[in-house]
């Protein structure tokens, strides 16, 4: 970039980079990567150009797991979308609540209670920690890994999946959030059981980068793939490590500090180069510093109610308007856009995928690198097809 | 971040002839949003995210709203010219009559868009754009060229509500397939006719179940194999 | 026609191991089951957890998952089967060769489940392809889908190699290729295969 190009040149999102002319003779060949392929995290379909093995051009085609989620939302009441959440992002089903339960409580103008507030981020930073692990665990099982890290990962996952069984009595489909509290209190027992887990956590992430991150392999197929711009991820809404792995500061924790998020010490990671080592190391320093936040609430957990008295549960109908409630999910920005007619279902209901918006600069990081590298940089990207389609 | 009123002065400043609306958000979240008018959409963008004090660089979300046409019913006072019997005599007399007038307000489709800036950590700005009603006249001005992240999100309204995004350099469906005809998130859609009745339905479901049951007892299930007892009607698109 | 129990053990303590030809081999193939890695949605996690550490299926004889219909005996569809991706299901199912079983994980493949409501959403995979487990739940637990892998194993111990209901790979007329649906313009066409749907369930009354 020179100094003559306009600053609007430079943002402009369709500044795309050239196609690679293919050299030689012969024509493209077109492949469809997908909708039932090993390593596409689910139903999703890439259609690529390839000259030899590099790629020249590559469409994403959506719509496999498209389950009309906005339009159930719709013909239900707002209590009755919050199991529906809990399958957007199958893997982190309490931060969805969360994100969901945020939205409607600024729709409603309710008030949460202080135990809530910490109850909600020890259960939402347990669940970045194991979306986290899961994540690194399906990129390294498409590298080639066959299967031990995810394995690893899936024995911490357990761990907390029973946490999560033992609160809400459910593995993954949680539905424990309420507008304006939550739906059962934890007990003495379990924060003593969590505490168990976590004292246990900062071991496993030793052992997972012991093993893991001055692999041989793990940085020659991982460094310099796949990078992405901090320019390009701005103006194409990427949000989450992905957006810190190239060096973007913006955590949505920290901007707009929802909950009681400016109560706790933590950093945001923030990478170098953003290509996909950068994006596995984002992820590795965000589950320990998942770790301490987790610690300091359960020190800081007060007693109190669990639900706001002035909330309504029967009978729920927020007044006329419109509301935008977003939380940094693990995947990203993760937001429901709410409008009210005063009835008790709601007009317009919106989720804001992080994931799909992700997938925006899935071309741009791909042109020119080879079909191994596109199911790698794919993998970091950490999608989930359930939010993607909705 | 300046207030919505403020943000609204200063593109009329920046951008002459902008055409923005306020449109103030009732309700306790207080997001108050900007209505741009089409042929400035693009320009009004622009200056949204290169200004140096908005900088309004990351755009959120993008979605379609469906405002379908509303018939609203209202009470006029109308001078009319009335035969009356006046002290016996037949008379025309001009009076003022309270009438039952009915109108149908035209709908639109509408594309909300949230602005949020990453360089001064500020936002949301809610800004947001309608057509002129829902049937032919449903373009507007695409803002991918401003902001990158509408790529996906304005094919996906284009998919499920139908508008039409001009300069928008790949608009075709995300989420339905090629071939599928109608635009579903719509509130008139209807919904092919292929639930499977358990057993024991109740509420509207019971209905539905007993005029599919009668339906299947007059064609046999041969008959109605491939296709929906449901009416619906199809709108085509030049594409 | 199985063999005497007590017959069997006295000449087991001579050391002569007698069997029918139908046991040991519904017996070796009951025991080695290959899944295809074939997720979906949601249920895909539990069976991914499902051939993890804690719950290995494995131990069961999936020792492998295969990502290729050619080189796989069991098709789990874990997860809502949409409109828009039945007719690939169809089209793996008929790349699968005999003997092939389907289990249908999860409320969604069994009935639509919760998104039942859904315009795009395919009410069941069971109105294209024969379904022989079925396993409620959302998602259902691991300790299920073993169970419902048990039960897949039983049956293909109960499976008789001749007569007239015996399995289709060693029956030449039976269906082979199950037809695809078309995606029209509105739904699926046809929106059921005639030949498996509806499922005759006994004592279902209507």
């Amino acid at each position: 970039m020179n100094a003559t190009e306009t600053k609007s040149e430079r943002l402009d999102g369709w500044n795309r980079p050239p196609v690679i002319a293919p050299d030689g003779e012969g024509e493209l060949l077109e492949v469809a990567m997908g909708p039932h392929h090993p390593s596409t995290h689910g139903v999703f379909r890439m259609d690529l150009a390839l000259d030899g093995e590099r790629v020249v051009r590559l469409k994403p085609v959506f719509g496999y797991l498209h389950r009309n989620h906005e339009k159930i939302a719709e013909q239900a009441s707002y209590l009755a979308s919050m199991p529906y959440t809990d399958r957007l992002d199958y893997i982190c089903s309490l931060t969805n609540n969360w994100a969901y339960a945020l939205a409607v409580e600024k729709l409603a103008g309710q008030e949460v209670p202080e135990r809530v507030q910490y109850i909600r981020v020890i259960l939402g930073e347990l669940t970045r920690i194991q979306n986290h692990a899961s994540s690194i665990g399906f990129l390294l099982q498409e590298m080639g890994a066959s299967g031990t890290p995810l394995m690893y990962a899936f024995k911490e996952r357990e761990k907390i999946l029973d946490l999560f069984e033992s609160l809400t009595g459910s593995r993954m489909m949680c539905n424990y959030m309420r507008f304006g509290g939550c739906r059962v209190d934890v007990s003495a027992t379990w924060l003593d059981a969590a505490r168990k887990v976590v004292a246990g956590l900062p071991q496993f992430v030793d052992e997972f980068e012991t093993l893991l991150s001055s692999n041989e392999i793990l940085m020659a197929r991982c460094q310099g793939v796949g990078i992405l711009r901090p320019e390009l991820a701005v103006n194409a809404g990427v949000t989450g490590p992905m957006l810190r792995a190239s060096g973007v500061d913006y955590d949505i924790r920290k901007v707009d500090r929802y909950g009681i998020y400016d109560r706790f010490k933590f950093r945001v990671p923030l990478g170098d180069h953003g290509d996909v080592y950068d994006r596995y190391m984002v992820r590795i320093l965000e589950i320990r510093e998942s770790i301490r936040i987790v610690e300091q609430a359960l020190n800081d957990i007060p007693a109190g109610p669990i639900m706001d008295p002035k909330a309504r549960i029967r009978g729920f109908r927020p007044k006329p308007g419109e509301a935008y409630g977003r939380i940094e999910a693990p995947k990203g920005e993760l937001g429901f856009y709410l409008i009210s007619d005063g009835g008790p279902n709601p007009y317009r209901y919106r989720v804001r995928p992080p994931s799909l918006i992700n997938l925006t600069v899935l071309e741009d990081m791909c042109l020119g690198s080879n079909v191994a590298d596109v199911v790698l940089i794919f993998g970091s990207v950490d999608i989930v097809l359930g939010e993607v389609d909705r | 971040m300046k207030s919505a009123e403020e943000i609204k002065a200063a593109i009329e400043a920046a951008v002459p002839g902008a055409g923005v609306e306020f449109v103030p958000n009732p309700g306790p979240a207080a997001e108050h949003s900007l209505r741009l008018a089409p042929a400035s959409a693009v320009a009004v963008a622009t200056f949204l995210r290169d200004d140096a004090d908005l900088a309004f660089d990351f755009l959120s979300n993008v979605s379609g709203v469906d405002w379908p046409d509303r018939e609203i019913a209202e009470k006029v006072k109308v001078a009319r010219t009335v035969t009356k019997t006046v002290d016996g005599v037949e008379q025309s007399v001009e009076e003022t009559v309270e009438e039952t007038r009915k109108r149908v307000e035209p709908g639109c489709l509408e594309a909300v868009y949230h602005l949020y800036s990453v360089a001064k950590k500020h936002g949301p700005l809610v800004i947001r754009m309608k057509t002129a009603n829902r049937i032919d006249q449903v373009e507007l001005p695409s803002l991918t060229p401003v902001w990158r992240a509408a790529e996906f999100q304005e094919r996906e309204v284009f998919d499920l509500y139908g508008i039409i995004f001009t300069g928008h350099p790949d608009l075709r469906r995300l989420l339905m397939w090629e071939g599928f005809k109608d635009h579903p998130m719509r509130k008139d859609y209807v919904e092919p006719d292929d639930y499977e009745y358990e057993p024991t339905p109740h509420d509207h479901v019971l209905k539905r179940a007993q005029e599919r049951r009668a339906a299947e007892a007059a064609l046999g299930t041969e008959g109605l194999r491939g296709c929906g007892t449901n009416k619906r009607e199809t709108v085509n698109y030049e594409l | 026609m199985a063999v005497d129990q007590h017959l069997k053990i006295e000449l087991g303590k001579q050391g002569v191991l007698v069997t029918t030809i139908e046991e040991i081999y519904n017996w070796g193939r009951r025991s080695s089951v290959w899944p295809m890695q074939f997720g979906l949605a949601c249920c895909a996690i539990e069976m991914i957890a499902t051939t993890m550490a804690r719950y290995d299926l494995a131990r069961f004889g999936a020792e492998v998952f295969r990502p290729s219909p050619r080189q796989a005996d069991l098709m789990i569809v874990s997860g809502t089967v949409t409109k828009k991706m039945a007719p690939q299901v169809v089209r793996l199912y008929n790349q699968m060769a005999e003997p092939r079983y389907v289990i249908a994980m999860g409320a969604c493949a069994i009935s639509g489940g919760p998104f039942k409501q859904g315009y795009n959403v395919l009410k069941g995979i069971d109105r294209y392809i024969p379904v022989d487990v079925h396993i409620p739940g959302c998602p259902p637990r691991p300790e299920a889908l073993i169970q419902a892998f048990i039960t897949l194993q039983k049956k293909i111990d109960g499976q008789h190699l001749t007569g007239a209901d015996r399995p289709r790979h060693l029956d030449a007329g039976a269906q082979g290729e199950f037809p695809v649906p078309e995606q029209g313009e509105h739904d699926l066409e046809p929106t059921s295969n005639a030949g498996v749907w509806p499922v005759q369930i006994q004592g279902l009354r209507d």
